[in-house]
């Protein structure tokens, strides 16, 4: 019974962890698919957790926060799609120049407005995406398993997370069965055949970066008004990189990259539960050993699993007319 | 035959365009210091005093700046192959850890001796980190820019756990080492100028500086004298034409990230043996990612790095006491400029040099015209 | 003229930096007409091509369509005006089916279901009207090449082309499908389109079109109906000057295989089999062509003897050592130092690299040679040096060595990749494609160099896409299809048609059962 409770309690911090992951690598999927690759999800998505809390503290309200922390993310987006779809520059270097800049303005913002040593205030529930109780959870608690599933791992998210599990299969809708989707997907793989198609290639990348832009923003807002109470310096913790890890194992497809992402947040909170309890024959693990595993993981995954998988052909790649 | 393929004179190319991209950028951080209330103009100006005003303040430029040659040289020589290394941060943390394993292994011998296995040491330990994300890169195809990430998260991690583990200092409660033991270390070079009987006041420039020279012109020679620096560049350029020349790309993916890494690895002779005398958890603060700006800013030829890893110093140093100056002006901030640098002279590149070119090849049509 | 013109340009220029790709061409389509344009490589067709589908905008002058001033600031223009075009890459998205191809840029709705329903409507249709039968559901990387070509001419056509501009059709297609297209054109002139056919070669002007058009140098140098001219005055047309070609080959006795292929299989990329079983011999002294439609595994071919991809089964043997078997790989360094020279199908993509300069270039696959290097130290001097002989020994212009190799024309650095490869006087040259992308004065001087190498007693191996080139220059051709070697045959023997036959996977038996008939 006891290992039960453990495994809804991590179910339960699965699908908290992975909530900003999954957002993130579907905003990375969006763009690649579209052709652009955005190492940049990291910096965007921190720059939009400070965007958020900063406005949540002041308004106090986490809606506020949450239009802040999107409109922060789709200007950071609009930047690199700026570098990389009109200036035809390296995407890479643009994405790590995003993230080590946000890297240094958010602290320093941070400290201008609130003198907090680089952070924002904490936020009060009311500032907060705090956690929705379903109707009945408490009472229903107690009867064993089906109570526990309903209340422990149904009930008692916040509303991004459950905006999430709309979100993944409203991409991947978009991607397969709408216009737009057949449009962008042609656009990742041979922009000439768009734009011989008389559609601008320009303009479907651009669209991709707003809509990458929208889903990092709400990744950002997650963490630090949903999942945390306040932007902390380098909060975002390389939850970026992971997300794009997880979308090349998803292979570029919105519901495997939503199961890669689980697993990267089973992984993580796997770890926070493994702190401080000591295993048999090996014993109690240092704790930085387990704040290691998701990047091991990762690494392992793209090592063996993935091999040489088909990208889109044209991501990564400036495109340009004169041939 | 696309327009602009005409190539502009090596000036323009060389100090033109890196001044006009490191321009922009500062014009960007004025904005933000204006914003933060305020004088940009002071600012630049504290911070140029801060950085050259004084004795101790070159010595410190010349010093951050040894960080970003090596860090620099690490990114281009990666680069020059075809690869993006940012794991520079991680493979400084595992040299670290090798200068310091090697120090203490080796100083009951002879002090000199320590030194020269704790440069050994760091080199290695640097190259073997980057050892790892090469092969699955060149074996399994296995993205070399996720996996280098990954890889500074794990160092950090690791380092983190020796420094409150194993390696650290008896009986002390922060993450750092023991104090190297007398003599495991490399000389400040006023002391070296006081030795000519030249006066310098105090400062953490050392020694370290010297080595990563040496190192540039090691790497200019490696690449552009060599066979195997042209193997290297062909590798980099078109791995098609290698592979037409029987040169194995994954081999050369290897052997160029672990020269890499063991360049950047480095950096610790500089922090540690230099300046520190222990290891520190956390000691690279971001310098392996500076690398990135410098390399861009340089070119990725030697020369420019070093002139580019100057700018840096200048940067780090002048904007330390810019800090101390200027209360809402913090190392963050100065991060951001770096972000910014990055920004416009690696991916904006294009920002100025099609206008530029567009400019010569008016002046050189005129000028054929009048002729 | 009196007739009513579908496409009409007047005094149409455009130049490129300092380069007038087109000099004030005027053009006269008849509607209902099929009009070829001819012009060399680099004569100004595609710029003028693009310019009327609207992917460049001309610096000056007209086109009108059906009679009405243009101006096509995209291709959606152009196609809104009834302007179709099949590119020589064709502008298909592989992972897509054929049908989400066609209707891209098309949808009828932003549903792409219902959008997928309704084309599928249309296209019934239009498909029984011109003969087609494509697999709508199949994506387009399982196609034929040929295939894929009436996938984007059903494209066009769904799109509402009334005018289609055929951009070197016939570059990627067997004499077979060449055929099954000419009737295709037929057929769309029948139903009342108009077609420009644009080529560089010759016969198939003279079997498509009703007019024709000669551009040279981004100028038009003739106009003739297609009746009233022939092969030999276009071609004069063409090149500026009277084009006389014979090269003296003299006659060797046979001599010992210098290359053999034994029972040779071997994988592609994918890791699918690319070449079948294959058997070859070339002797010194021998061209040995290899023809085929691209894609049949002669790249696999000339990887497999220059030793950049192992083989699976089979050996392979050079100047009688084995040098590849199941379990052995001779790596290029030391297939180079035995004897070999390769110059590569794919300049720029394996032969040179683009951004390096010639001079750097001329060491490539011989750097590790003692010559350009000792103890590791490359010999700046001496390189510059050798540079500057094969320049002056090929005549390549510009005559500057330390400019970047991408930034001679296609000729000029196919001149210097040659100069590379014959510079050590090898015993085996392996040629792919010699005169890609190379223009028509290059040309000759590449099929007489390789000759005199021939009459040297060198053997030769070549492989081209190029049929005429092959008759004019091979001893023997061997015909490559889906892997297989489908016939080898001595040169006067093969013709377009036998070699045809085989490119599509027939055998020599019934080849001349056909032939006895």
């Amino acid at each position: 019974m006891e290992f039960f409770a453990d495994l809804v309690l991590l179910t339960d911090s699965t699908f908290r962890i992975a909530t900003p992951l999954v957002l993130t690598a579907l905003a990375g999927l969006v763009c690649e698919r579209g052709g652009v690759v955005d190492i940049g999800l990291e910096g965007k998505m921190l720059a939009s957790a400070f965007a958020a809390a900063a406005s949540a503290a002041v308004t106090g309200s986490p809606w506020a926060g949450m239009a802040a922390g999107i409109g922060a993310s789709i200007l950071l987006a609009l930047l690199h799609g700026y570098v990389s779809i009109s200036q035809r520059g390296n995407q890479i270097v643009s994405g790590m120049a995003i993230n080590i800049a946000v890297a240094g303005l958010a602290p320093t913002l941070a400290n201008f407005w609130f003198q907090k040593g680089g952070q924002t205030p904490l936020l009060g529930d009311e500032a907060r995406f705090s956690t929705i109780t379903f109707p009945f959870a408490e009472s229903l608690a107690d009867v064993p398993v089906i109570g526990a599933l309903y209340s422990e791992i149904l009930s008692g998210h916040n509303i991004i997370t459950y905006m999430t599990i709309v979100i993944v299969p409203l991409v991947a809708w978009m991607l397969y069965k709408t216009r737009f989707g057949l449009r962008l997907r042609a656009v990742g793989e041979n922009p000439e055949a768009v734009d011989t198609a008389g559609i601008s290639v320009t303009l479907l990348r651009y669209q991709a970066m707003v809509i990458a832009g929208v889903l990092c923003g709400l990744a950002g807002t997650v963490l630090s008004t949903g999942l945390g109470a306040g932007f902390i310096r380098d909060m975002s913790a390389g939850k970026g990189y992971l997300a794009l890890a997880a979308m090349i194992f998803g292979k570029w497809k919105p519901v495997p990259t939503l199961l890669a992402c689980l697993l990267f947040g089973f992984v993580d909170a796997l770890q926070g539960r493994l702190q401080g309890v000591a295993l048999p024959l090996i014993g109690e693990i240092p704790v930085q050993f387990t704040i290691m595993l998701p990047y091991v993981l990762t690494v392992i995954i793209l090592a063996g699993f993935v091999g040489k998988i088909q990208a889109p052909r044209a991501s990564g790649i400036p495109y340009e007319k004169d041939h | 035959m696309a327009a602009g393929a005409k190539k502009l004179p090596f000036w323009a190319d060389a100090i033109l365009l890196p001044a006009l991209n490191l321009l922009a950028a500062f014009l960007v951080s004025g904005i933000v210091i204006w914003a933060l209330g305020e004088d940009p103009f002071l600012a630049l100006s504290l911070l140029i005093d801060g950085a050259f005003g004084f004795e101790e303040a070159i010595s410190y430029t010349f010093y951050y700046a040894t960080n970003f040659i090596f860090t620099g040289l690490a990114v281009s020589i990666a680069f020059h192959a075809g690869h993006f290394n940012i794991g520079g941060e991680g493979q400084a943390m595992l040299g670290g850890l090798g200068l310091t394993l090697a120090v203490f292994l080796f100083s009951g011998l002879s002090p000199f001796l320590a030194v020269i296995m704790a440069i050994i040491g760091a080199a290695l330990f640097g190259a073997a980190w980057a050892y790892v994300p090469a092969y699955l890169q060149a074996k399994r195809g296995s993205h070399i820019v996720i996996t280098t990430i990954m890889f500074n998260f794990i160092a950090s991690s690791l380092l983190a756990y020796l420094l409150v583990g194993p390696l650290q200092r008896p009986g002390g409660q922060m993450p750092e080492s023991a104090d190297f033991p007398e003599g495991a270390s490399l000389m400040p070079l006023h002391e070296i100028f006081g030795m000519f009987g030249k006066t310098f006041e105090d400062g953490p420039m050392n020694v370290s500086l010297i080595i990563a020279l040496l190192c540039a012109v090691g790497v200019w020679f490696l690449l552009w004298r060599t066979r195997f620096g042209y193997e290297l560049r062909v590798v980099g350029q078109n791995p098609n034409a290698a592979a037409f020349a029987g040169v194995s790309v994954s081999k050369m993916t290897i052997i160029a990230m672990m020269i890499s890494g063991a360049l950047a690895g480095m950096m610790g002779l500089n922090e540690l043996l230099g300046q520190q005398h222990r290891l520190l958890g956390g000691f690279t603060l971001g310098y392996g990612f500076v690398g990135i700006a410098v390399a861009f800013m340089g070119r990725n030829h030697p020369v420019g790095i070093i002139l580019a890893a100057l700018l840096f110093g200048a940067l780090y140093q002048g904007g330390a006491e810019l800090a101390f100056e200027m209360p809402t002006i913090t190392r963050d901030l100065i991060i951001m400029i770096q972000g910014l640098v990055i920004l416009f002279a690696g991916a904006l590149e294009h920002l100025f040099r099609d206008p530029v070119t567009k400019i010569f090849t008016k002046i050189q049509t005129t000028k054929e015209g009048a002729a | 003229m009196s007739e009513v013109l579908a496409i009409e340009t007047r005094e149409l220029s455009k130049r490129f930096g300092a380069v007038r790709a087109n000099d004030g061409i005027s053009l006269q389509v008849g509607k209902g007409t099929v009009h070829g344009i001819v012009g060399e490589n680099g004569a100004g067709k595609s710029t003028l091509l693009k310019m009327l589908f609207g992917f460049y905008t001309p610096d000056s002058g007209d086109v009108l369509v059906q009679g009405e001033h243009v101006s096509f600031v995209n291709p959606a223009d152009a196609m809104a005006r009834g302007v179709g075009m099949v590119h020589q890459h064709f502008m298909l998205v592989e992972p897509f089916t054929v049908l989400e191809n066609i209707i891209l840029g098309a949808e009828t709705s932003s549903k792409l279901d219902e959008a997928k329903e309704d084309a599928r409507k249309a296209l019934i249709e239009l498909e029984e009207k011109f003969g087609f039968d494509l697999p709508l559901d199949e994506p387009v990387e399982n196609l034929a090449v040929g295939v894929r070509q009436r996938a984007e001419i059903l494209k066009a056509l769904y799109k509402g082309a009334e005018i289609l501009i055929l951009d070197e059709p016939t570059a990627v297609l067997t004499p077979q499908e060449c055929e099954q297209l000419f009737e295709l054109v037929k057929l769309l002139r029948e139903q009342g389109k108009t077609v420009l056919f644009v080529t560089h070669k010759l016969h198939e002007i003279m079997a498509t079109t009703d007019d024709v058009t000669v551009i040279r140098a981004g100028k038009v140098v003739a106009r003739r109906k297609t009746s009233e001219t022939s092969c030999e005055e276009l071609a004069e047309l063409m090149v500026g000057a009277k084009v006389v070609r014979e090269v003296a080959r003299e006659s060797h006795g046979a001599t010992a295989a210098r290359l053999s292929l034994h029972q040779v299989n071997a994988c592609n990329d994918q890791g699918h089999a690319a070449l079948k079983n294959v058997s070859l011999d070339v002797h010194d002294g021998e061209v040995l062509g290899i023809a085929g439609v691209a894609g049949n595994g002669q790249t696999e071919l000339l990887e497999v003897v220059t030793g950049l991809r192992g083989i699976a089964s089979g050996s392979i043997s050079f100047s009688g050592d084995v040098v590849a078997t199941d379990s052995i790989t001779t790596d290029p360094i030391t297939l180079r130092r035995m004897g070999m020279a390769h110059v590569a199908e794919d300049r720029l993509k394996t032969g040179v690299v683009e951004s390096m300069s010639a001079k750097e270039n001329i060491i490539l696959g011989y750097q590790r040679e003692p010559d350009f290097v000792s103890r590791g130290v490359l010999k700046l001097k001496h390189i510059a040096q050798k540079a500057a002989d094969y320049f002056e020994s090929q005549d390549v212009r510009p005559r500057n060595p330390n400019l970047e190799i991408g930034s001679f024309s296609g000729g000029n650095q196919q001149k210097v990749v040659i100069a590379r490869e014959i510079a050590r006087d090898p015993q085996l040259m392996v040629i792919g494609q010699p005169t890609r992308g190379v223009d028509i004065g290059a040309v000759t001087k590449i099929h007489d160099q390789i000759t005199e190498l021939r009459n040297a007693g060198k053997a030769m191996l070549v492989v081209s896409a190029d049929l005429d080139e092959l008759l004019a220059i091979s001893d023997r051709i061997a015909v490559m299809c889906e892997g297989e070697i489908t016939g080898v045959l001595p040169v006067e023997d093969a013709d377009e048609k036998t070699l045809g036959l085989l490119m599509a996977g027939g055998s020599l038996d019934n080849v001349t059962a056909k032939e006895e008939e």
